[in-house]
């Protein structure tokens, strides 16, 4: 063990981190969790596969006032990689509407949430800017 | 002319807003009583009763609703159906009237949401002791604000810059200008949660929630009911003429869900479901966008409004910033909006949505709505979505 546990279990962090779907293997769309059947086409296969690192912000909101214990301004995006829909926020940026542009390229990174009583570190995904933090 | 036409015979809203003496029985009886006396019936003449609320679905609201104004022994439905509420209801009285069950028909929704705060779904928990991963995404912590976030003001936000993103031309000023709009309208509408007229400078000022929809853009929490009578074709022409008068057709009553669409699990699509009802509406009225005198869409935040302009064709597909910008949807307009101030300013008791949106067209079309009349309405639309999704679309006509 590498005393390190993914956030959510469709992140993967070896070899190097990225998302992975379970994709029907008939019509190939792409599900972040189980499904009984493809919500699309009906078909009950499944294969899980990659998702790619990099994609471009197709929306976001810089949350200002959330639910007490999230600490706030925070970017929540929207990222089209590669036709792949994901949610994540956007980190290593100024959360202002001068700086997050919608179309901007962003690529997946890691964040540490904490450890906890047992020593184990929890590892979370974000986007960060592809051109290098602003 | 049995044409299998239903028709409202009677409906009302309470007057929305803060009602910390009344609860949601004696909302919804409000609701309900003045509906029946607007329409000249009783729950003796009822034939089915549908209650529509969400924040007490479990509570038989129905049930409770029939022992404050009369029991009669009528099938009830209780209905919940996320921000479609109302509208569920009213569809579910229509339908009985439709399947030969009954003549008359009753729909109620309502809710209490004052002082409700965001609807977020609470706080997040603090984290477990140990990582330990719970649910369909094996999350060892609370998601919402570590990966992106869960508030209805933020998603919405990120519905509206999606359209901005994907068209071009909105930004916050504009969205601003969309709550500018509803916030001023409200402003003939004693019975709006809010009547104060706000500036584009005191809207951008505000609070901000979630970039781009600050306080006033976001609908606005508060207490309400609203409540219709339905009846059947045949049955209205056995009426007096005056009830015959003041009753309005229900030209379309349509329900969608969220059919698959790629990004649906990611953020919801509510485009698909929203333009496949109003569609399937105005082919079932035999009515077009452009044969619309008023509309009343469900602009839980600003940055709804715009991609509902969209949704329900009263624009050209992507077109919907220069069809604002026309001024189009101002109550002076070609295509009103929103004239009730719309949920950012009458407000949104979830479930009363449904079916107030309903008694604003209608007002209109009976030309009772006094100084806010839309002069000569003949023809309206009401539509309401609820995430996960459903969305209601009714049109609604002046009796011939």
């Amino acid at each position: 063990m590498s005393g390190q546990i993914p956030f959510v279990d469709y992140l993967a962090l070896e070899p190097e981190p990225h998302l992975v779907a379970n994709e029907c293997t008939s019509c190939g769309a792409r599900f972040f969790d189980r499904r009984n059947a493809c919500a699309s086409c009906f078909a009950t296969e499944f294969t899980k596969v990659p998702i790619g690192t990099e994609g471009e912000l197709r929306s976001f909101t810089i949350v200002a006032f959330a639910a007490p214990g999230i600490p706030v301004p925070f970017v929540a995006g929207i990222i089209d990689c590669d036709g792949t829909t994901v949610r994540g926020n956007v980190i290593n940026i100024e959360p202002d509407a001068e700086h997050v542009k919608l179309g901007m390229k962003v690529r997946l990174t890691t964040v540490p949430v904490g450890e906890d009583t047992a020593g184990t570190e929890a590892v979370n995904f974000a986007f960060e800017p592809l051109e290098g933090a602003v | 002319m049995a044409s299998g036409d239903v028709w409202i015979l009677g409906i009302r809203m309470t007057k929305f807003g803060k009602r910390p003496d009344d609860d949601i029985i004696d909302l919804a009886a409000e609701a309900a009583m003045a509906a029946l006396a607007d329409a000249g019936v009783t729950m003796a003449d009822m034939g089915i009763l549908a209650a529509g609320n969400l924040m007490n679905a479990q509570a038989g609201v129905g049930q409770q609703l029939q022992k404050q104004i009369g029991q009669t022994g009528i099938p009830v439905y209780n209905v919940a159906n996320a921000c479609a509420t109302g509208a569920t209801a009213l569809r579910t009285a229509i339908m009985a009237i439709k399947a030969g069950e009954c003549d008359y028909g009753l729909a109620v929704g309502v809710e209490k949401l004052s002082g409700a705060g965001l609807l977020t779904g609470g706080s997040r928990k603090a984290d477990d002791e140990e990582w330990t991963p719970h649910g369909r995404y094996g999350a060892v912590g609370g998601v919402d604000g570590r990966i992106g976030t869960e508030i209805m003001p933020g998603v919405f936000a990120q519905v509206g810059m999606e359209y901005a993103h994907k068209y071009g031309g909105a930004d916050f000023e504009l969205f601003a200008r969309i709550s500018e709009k509803n916030h001023s309208h409200s402003t003939l509408n004693p019975l709006a949660a809010y009547t104060k007229k706000m500036s584009l400078e005191e809207i951008m000022g505000d609070i901000m929630i979630a970039y781009p929809n600050t306080r006033p853009m976001c609908s606005a929490n508060c207490d309400g009911a609203a409540a219709a009578v339905v009846v059947s074709d045949a049955k209205l022409a056995t009426l007096d003429p005056d009830q015959r008068r003041r009753a309005i057709k229900v030209s379309a009553s349509i329900l969608t869900s969220d059919p698959w669409q790629e990004a649906c699990q990611i953020l919801p699509d509510v485009n698909t479901l929203t333009r496949m009802a109003a569609t399937q509406a105005y082919e079932q009225a035999g009515v077009s966008p452009e044969d619309l005198d008023l509309v009343e869409l469900h602009d839980c935040f600003a940055t709804a409004e715009l991609v509902h302009y969209d949704n329900l064709m009263l624009c050209k597909e992507g077109e919907a910033v220069p069809f604002f910008e026309s001024g189009a949807t101002w109550r002076d307009g070609s295509t009103p909006v929103n004239v009730s101030g719309g949920l950012e300013s009458k407000g949104h008791p979830i479930a009363a949505t449904g079916i107030a949106n309903i008694w604003e067209v209608c007002h209109h079309l009976r030309g009772e709505a006094g100084d806010r009349q839309i002069e000569g309405a003949k023809v309206g639309l009401a539509h309401v979505i609820g995430l996960g999704s459903a969305c209601g679309v009714h049109i609604l006509e002046k009796a011939a």
